[in-house]
């Protein structure tokens, strides 16, 4: 019971950095109905900003958070301007294929410029401090992650359903046509939930900069799918979707490496996605709609 | 309207391309911008992984190798002539390793350093085989490497200058159940590559002709951060000891988290632990009570051990890992073979190269054995609050 | 009359070029003017040719975005590795057996997955890939991650040009057919094809199993050339190798996918010193090309004698 009660925690931790970065994933995808490819790797410029700016600028973990997110929303919307606008009206192989390459360039631009090779997260920046409770261990970093990737949901939440921007977004997600004849501007709207999503991405690395230690430039790509895999599991495109399905692959994973074998962790993720996608492809909470003409 | 701004954007984009492609040429000229005496050059291939998985490794046994060639140019080169370096990336893959070693053979190369992993050597090997031309191995531990598994036949172009499996895992098995005392062991391996699960194979197999039991064997891939699952399952099992062969990427956020987690067993592993990472990572306090064999560290107080260390980190402003140390080697090695050779014909070098007796490298003193291996001492380090002190020392 | 005699002559002359084009290769390679170099350059060549056809075929005319090619052409390679190196089996059985085993994985991952569209296919298929790769990983018979080492080298030159041939053939054949037409109208529509009575679901498994035995065949050359095969040659970066050739080429173009490839073999040539700057060119190339030329340089057209003969005849 013990060992069951810690590797609730050690999944709802995992999960927590999971449903981080799918909220992204599922922002973007909900509004143009795109999967964006290069998400994981735009959490991954978060956390090199973020490394910049804490041992270069000697900034806290509070503002190295901020620096990167401001950087990163600023790089999605260069992204979403460059590769993906002149590409709204052609097919989505187009547009995937294109995410394909931006996430591969973000990876190996990383490697040209800054080398292969990992970089320390200075232990300094995030002191770690552990709670013996009742015999769980019990990390403060963990509870960080924990409450901010819900805090981030909650304000997420918020903005969508109270903001205008909010109702803006909704609206271009539903029908973009409408909402530009509601006098909308859709490329406004989307720039700004590619900023969003991004600056949570950014966050998101940070995160798992101070939560790992270490950063290196592939580091976006297995989380990336991860996290993907948890907002389909969720309902792509559904903000509490991609939250619940973040902990669901958290805990999913840790238990089949705490009481399955941890070998075949990583076929088990994507076998789930599969077995989703077939049996009911919107996700949990998805609504099914049918296909238009 | 749009079709201007396409333009724009096509430019922009085409601009890019065009810089990133003199981005690489300038990274490519560094390699020429060597010293080149009067006299004709000695063309070394280095053949390592400079993007794909293991890229990190790959680049700094370049930077090793490129270190010692350096050195030895400044100090005069080898027989009157200045050795070159041609630097090629494999990509982390067996078919451009064996494709690159073509290439290199074309340029008339003396000998070919690396690639780092068995698996990418492998893919050298039949070229390195069918030009007669010498291949050093700096990191390649599979013990098929330099040995043809099915004739039993030792391949004669290659070479290598680092531990192989069963002498590490070995090693460490002794150690466990001998210092240690260990009864019991969980094994938590690396099972993405080939050192990690022959380490784990040969550990297992001498901790039970010591009489121990393994009571836990899992096992995580190369790219994993989340170690928690898994070590909670196995500080369940309560081991004495747990090995934990694999690189320092994985095994630095590993040991932190056993320890936030109350495991407090002694932790061992091998020479992929070497990496001042380990203890920007993990911490000194977590480190303590944990052990690694290696042939050498870059807390050595040897005087060539520190020289080398200096000078690594005067060029590039970063520690060596074993890594570095090994491709250091692995070129001081062949230069050694030039001169006992006093020749740069291929087949001399080879020659020499199996004849190398005592050779004192940073990475220890090493003989070289008729199955190509280096017989070198082993070390067993601990981690003592931070330092890496070394527990015992075993001679071959 | 005339037209028959006429179509036969084509026929005759293509026949006598390909034999041409094989034995000047051919003789260039016995008397030793090709240096070791360029014999594994048009190995690669070769192999990139069937690969980027047999790809093309899923995400070029069928418009299926698969991102799991890698995992078909591994399964050929262990499958093909087995029955020649362990049991000892003549290599056109290997071969057989390869793109056989190929296919049959092609089909068992194609039936479920096939009913996805767009990005979840993709994603489907990238997860089928990596779960085989795990799979291989893990069995140890085939040793795991450190892979078979060693394995004899089979692969001829004749082998890999009538393989490429082959491919070629096949897949043109297949796209002029009423097969061909079917698969076209389901990239261009799919619920409108269903609704004129097509299978779409049939016809997309059916090019993904021959796209998938292409792989494998791509996977068995491979593998009896290159001495060694791991699951990790087989990773989801190779399958965006055969993506950017594919793409380079035009999605729907056999011609584009060939000329394509052997473009990428030698680019990666040439690139061989400028280590990661070549992923950074390769990505600018899928950005570049998906912007300006979504439907990939040489789009749907095919390049044929007619295009040739335009050329040719210039002012007219």
């Amino acid at each position: 019971m013990l060992e069951f009660s810690q590797q609730m925690i050690n999944g709802l931790s995992l999960g927590a950095i999971y449903a981080l970065i799918a909220l992204g994933y599922t922002m973007v995808y909900g509004i143009i109905k795109l999967i964006n490819f290069a998400h994981g790797d735009i959490m991954m410029v978060g956390a090199y900003v973020g490394f910049f700016s804490i041992t270069l600028l000697g900034t806290n973990i509070v503002v190295a958070m901020l620096v990167a997110m401001i950087f990163c929303a600023a790089l999605g919307v260069i992204m979403e301007k460059i590769a993906y606008r002149p590409l709204r009206n052609s097919t989505r192989i187009a547009a995937l294929i294109t995410a394909i390459g931006l996430s591969l360039f973000l990876e190996y631009i990383t490697v040209v410029i800054l080398g292969p090779a990992q970089k320390v997260f200075p232990a300094s920046a995030f002191p770690v401090k552990v709670y013996n409770i009742a015999g769980l261990s019990i990390l403060n970093k963990q509870i960080f992650v924990f409450v901010s990737a819900v805090l981030l949901m909650l304000i997420l939440q918020y903005i969508i359903k109270r903001t205008k921007t909010g109702k803006a977004m909704r609206a271009v997600s539903l029908d973009q046509e409408a909402a530009v004849l509601m006098g909308i501007s859709v490329d406004r709207t989307i720039s700004i939930t590619f900023a969003i999503g991004s600056a949570l991405a950014a966050a998101a690395g940070v995160m798992i900069g101070v939560y790992y230690q270490t950063i290196n430039p592939l580091m976006g790509i297995i989380p990336g799918l991860k996290a993907f895999v948890a907002a389909v599991l969720g309902g792509i495109g559904l903000i509490p979707g991609a939250m619940v399905g973040g902990f669901v692959m958290g805990l999913l994973e840790t238990m089949v490496s705490g009481y399955g074998n941890s070998l075949y962790r990583d076929a088990v993720a994507f076998g789930v996605l599969i077995i989703i996608l077939l049996i009911k492809p919107t996700g949990l909470f998805g609504k099914n709609t049918g296909e238009k003409v | 309207m749009i079709t201007r701004r396409n333009k724009k954007l096509a430019l922009l984009l085409a601009m890019m391309l065009i810089l990133s492609i003199f981005a690489g040429c300038g990274g490519g000229t560094e390699e020429e911008q060597q010293p080149v005496g009067e006299k004709a050059t000695i063309p070394v291939g280095i053949n390592v992984e400079l993007s794909g998985a293991v890229a990190s490794y790959g680049s700094n046994a370049r930077d090793g190798a490129v270190l010692a060639i350096e050195e030895i140019n400044a100090a005069g080169g080898v027989l009157g002539q200045q050795l070159e370096g041609l630097q090629r990336d494999c990509k982390s893959t067996a078919d451009e390793a064996m494709s690159v070693s073509a290439a290199l053979v074309g340029e008339n190369i003396v000998a070919q350093l690396g690639p780092l992993t068995s698996g990418d050597v492998a893919g050298s090997t039949p070229i390195m085989m069918d030009n007669k031309i010498p291949l050093i191995a700096p990191a390649a531990t599979a013990a098929n490497v330099t040995v043809d598994e099915k004739t039993g036949e030792t391949r004669a172009y290659i070479f290598r200058v680092c531990f192989i499996d069963p002498f590490q895992g070995t090693l460490m098995a002794q150690f466990a159940a001998d210092n240690l005392k260990a009864k019991t062991a969980a094994i938590y391996a690396d099972t993405s590559s080939d050192y990690g699960k022959g380490l784990a194979a040969y550990f297992k197999q001498t901790f039970i002709e010591k009489g121990g039991t393994i009571i836990a064997e899992e096992g995580f891939v190369s790219g994993d951060r989340d170690f928690n699952a898994t070590l909670t399952k196995i500080k369940g099992s309560n081991p004495d000891f747990i090995y934990v062969p694999g690189y320092y990427q994985e095994v630095a956020p590993l040991i932190k988290q056993a320890r936030e987690l109350n495991i407090t067993a002694p932790i061992g592993g091998g020479d992929g632990w070497d990496s001042p990472d380990m203890l920007s990572v993990a911490g000194a306090e977590a480190l303590n009570n944990t052990f690694f064999t290696n042939h050498y560290s870059s807390q050595d107080t040897d005087p060539q051990v520190v020289a080398f260390v200096e000078a690594f980190k005067a060029k590039y402003d970063k520690e060596p890992d074993a890594f570095a140390a090994l491709g250091y080697d692995c070129a001081q090695l062949l230069v050694q073979a030039i001169k006992d050779a006093n020749s740069t014909d291929p087949q001399k070098i080879t020659d020499a190269l199996a004849n190398i007796k005592d050779f004192v490298g940073v990475t220890g003193k090493m003989t070289i054995d008729e199955q190509h291996n280096p017989i070198k001492a082993g070390v067993v380090i601990e981690f003592k609050d931070g330092a890496q002190t070394v527990n015992t020392r075993i001679q071959p | 009359m005339q037209e028959k005699s006429k179509s036969w002559l084509k026929f005759l002359s293509e026949v006598i070029l390909l034999v041409l084009l094989f034995t000047l290769v051919q003789y260039a390679l016995s008397a030793g003017l090709v240096n070791q170099s360029y014999q594994i350059t048009l190995t690669s060549m070769c192999i990139n040719v069937i690969l980027a056809v047999s790809l093309n075929l899923i995400n070029g005319f069928t418009g299926q975005l698969s991102l799991g090619h890698a995992g078909f052409m591994a399964v050929g390679a262990y499958a093909s590795v087995i029955i020649t190196n362990f049991m000892d089996l003549p290599f056109i059985i290997g071969i057989l057996g390869g793109c056989l085993a190929a296919g049959i994985a092609g089909f068992v991952v194609g039936v479920p997955t096939l009913r996805l569209k767009g990005d979840y296919l993709a994603i489907a298929t990238l997860a089928f890939g990596e779960i085989i790769r795990v799979v291989l990983q893990n069995i140890d018979y085939v040793n795991g991650p450190a892979g078979i080492v060693g394995i004899t080298k089979l692969t001829t030159w004749s082998w890999l040009y009538w393989a490429a041939i082959l491919t070629i053939l096949v897949i043109v054949n297949l796209m002029n057919s009423s097969y061909g037409r079917a698969i076209v109208s389901i990239r261009e529509d799919e619920v409108a094809s269903e609704l004129m009575g097509i299978n779409t679901t049939g016809y997309k498994v059916l090019a993904f199993v021959i796209g998938a035995m292409f792989a494998g065949l791509a996977g068995v050359l491979y593998a009896h050339y290159f001495y060694i095969i791991k699951p990790e040659t087989f990773n989801f970066l190779k399958s965006f190798d055969m993506l950017v050739m594919v793409v380079l080429g035009g999605l729907g173009s056999t011609t584009g996918a060939v000329i394509a490839a052997i473009f990428i073999t030698f680019l990666t040539l040439a690139l061989q010193k400028y280590a990661a700057m070549r992923m950074v060119i390769y990505s600018l190339i899928l950005i570049i090309v998906m912007i300006y030329r979504p439907q990939g340089l040489m789009g749907t057209k095919e390049l044929s004698r007619k295009t040739f003969a335009r050329i040719w005849g210039g002012k007219k």
